[in-house]
């Protein structure tokens, strides 16, 4: 009983000790990020005392002044335009070709999938560069075409997901809705993009986080600085001189491009959870 | 083989559906792996017209020492954080396993993490590791001297493999689904044959896992072949390029230094090298991974 009692213990110890290791980042992040610039260096450096941490002034206007030192809105406007325009494409895309993939027969099909199995593994850069020519033969650097565009071709493993989900809906819905005359695209439309509501919410979830963070892809396409997204911008502090030890407004910055992903994780986190977890059982 | 009018006519939309595929396929990918497999043979600096050089670039391959350098690098990583991050996520999910309360906000922790841009981690702990920074703080408090963490040439490289350990997050998620996933009675029949905790563990938890350990040992090892925003911001390859990770010197090569026909040639030899490893895995996994369900 007693070594029972005592390996709970231990257990709630280590989960606890990990969790503040795994937080005390954060916490660096948020005192830096409201520290006037000649605190940034608390002398001496006790970690254990209380002033380290808790910065005094406590100066929000950092927030303001970060965002306003680079052209922060612009940054925004350029990450949402590009986080939106890939999410209506993939959607799209991804749930016409799924439903070919799942209802549809015909010769090659299970070749093509093969295929499409095939690409999923694919490591990026022996496209990277001569997609790159591509786009900059056809006049598309520096602008946000490059991102959108593709998207309304697919992404692999959406795809996989939505044709696995829609393997699972039973065809009497098919045959039902055929007897009353509809055509494959009514079928599509009527039934089974409702049906897909739950698998494309996380989808949609996934490809926000995911645009917003994106770095090589704007690095590549993005020359000019009034075009960059928000990461990029993040980037451009430690380029400009004067900026470059502002690490309060860094820290600012930092976690004010973080919010959106952070506020949208602690609203779907279980959605979010769920579909982590799927992808590595189905895997 | 005939197909009467309705097989063909599901056959047509079947194509009309899967066609935005069946385009990006052959514009961004086929195709754009063929150019890049024949400009690997080329001299290319964008400006003038390419120039055939047959194998050169592969000759120059083998004796450029950066290749090897951020080869060796790129493989030192894989090798130390794969195998790290594994662990570690392994034992905080047995840990999150017992029945702990709070799960949810130990997971929500956990992977928090996970959540933040790149860019945004990077920054962070790029300040952690500054000279006056938080790490050199807390190594002070046990009388350590100050290091210059990503300054210096032999620390820079485990600096970066030690902050990618914050980030385990959705590997973790993903073991702790698959243990949530073994059979309770399997356990129970262990103990009434009188198995102890490291016996039930070995031959229980592990073999149920394989599946689940394999594909985030795939997963893991194909995404440390690429990293890059830690390499490009945080210590731009250097210092002295100990951390020059493969895929920063090939995107230098390419948009630095314009040799698009040398870039190319990089790209396929990690591509072979990631398949072949792949592959490797895959056989090995014959040994060791134990499928449910396979017959």
């Amino acid at each position: 009983m007693h070594r029972h009692r005592f390996e709970r213990i231990a257990i709630y110890a280590i989960l606890i000790s990990f969790s503040a290791v795994m937080l005390v980042p954060f916490a660096w992040m948020v005192s830096s990020s409201l520290r006037s610039e000649a605190e940034m260096f608390p002398y001496p450096p006790n970690p254990l005392s209380w002033g380290f941490w808790a910065p005094d002034p406590v100066r929000w206007e950092n927030y303001v002044n970060a965002w306003e030192a680079l052209p922060f809105t612009r940054f925004l406007r350029n990450t949402l335009i590009i986080t939106t325009g890939r999410m209506v494409g993939e959607l799209i895309s991804c749930s016409l070709i799924a439903f070919g993939f799942a209802r549809l027969r015909a010769r090659w099909r299970d070749a093509l999938f093969i295929v499409l199995l095939g690409t999923m593994m694919l490591p990026g850069q022996v496209t990277m560069i001569p997609v790159y020519i591509l786009f900059s033969k056809i006049g598309w650097i520096n602008t946000f075409k490059p991102f959108v565009v593709p998207a309304f071709f697919g992404a692999p493993f959406f795809v996989f997901m939505l044709r696995q989900f829609f393997l699972n809906i039973p065809m009497d819905l098919d045959e039902a809705a055929r007897i009353d005359g509809a055509s494959t695209f009514q079928i599509y439309t009527r039934i089974f993009l409702p049906l897909a509501k739950p698998p494309l919410a996380v989808i949609a979830i996934f490809l926000f986080m995911g645009s917003w963070r994106e770095f090589l892809g704007p690095l590549m396409y993005l020359q000019e600085t009034e075009r960059f997204t928000l990461a990029l911008g993040l980037m451009l502090f430690r380029s400009y001189g004067e900026y470059a030890t502002r690490w309060d407004l860094i820290m600012a910055s930092s976690i004010a491009v973080s919010l959106p992903p952070l506020i949208l994780f602690f609203l779907t986190q279980r959605l979010i959870v769920r579909g982590v977890t799927l992808t590595g059982i189905k895997g | 083989m005939t197909y009467t009018p309705r097989e063909r006519r599901e056959a047509r939309e079947f194509y009309l559906f899967v066609s935005p595929w069946l385009i990006g396929f052959v514009v961004f990918t086929a195709g754009p792996m063929l150019a890049s497999a024949l400009l690997s043979f080329a001299e290319w600096d964008v400006i003038t017209p390419p120039r055939w050089v047959g194998l050169d670039n592969y000759r120059a391959l083998a004796r450029d020492p950066l290749f090897w350098k951020s080869l060796g690098v790129t493989a030192t990583y894989t090798l130390i954080a794969v195998p790290l991050h594994l662990t570690v996520s392994l034992a905080v999910a047995i840990l999150l396993n017992q029945k702990v309360r709070g799960l949810g906000v130990f997971r929500t922790i956990f992977y928090l993490p996970t959540v933040l841009p790149g860019v945004a981690s990077l920054m962070l702990w790029m300040w952690i590791f500054f000279p006056d920074g938080l790490l050199n703080a807390f190594t002070g408090l046990f009388g350590l001297a100050p290091e210059a963490w990503l300054a210096d040439e032999r620390l820079a490289l485990p600096s970066l493999i030690a902050m990618s350990m914050w980030g385990y997050g959705s590997t973790m998620l993903i073991f702790l689904a698959g243990l949530q996933e073994i059979p309770q009675h399997l356990y129970e029949a262990a103990e009434i044959d009188g198995c102890g905790r490291w016996s039930k563990f070995v031959h229980i938890t592990l073999p149920m896992l394989s599946p689940v350990i394999f594909f985030n040992a795939v997963t893991s090892m194909i995404g440390t072949f690429q990293v890059f925003e830690a390499g490009y911001i945080a210590t731009q390859g250097g210092p002295n390029n100990a951390t020059l990770f493969y895929l920063l010197y090939l995107f230098r090569n390419a948009f630095e230094y314009f040799q698009m026909g040398y870039a190319c040639a990089l790209a396929w030899v990690l591509f072979w090298i990631i398949m072949a490893l792949t592959l490797l895995v895959v056989k090995s996994s014959a040994a060791w991974v134990y499928y449910e369900g396979k017959r």
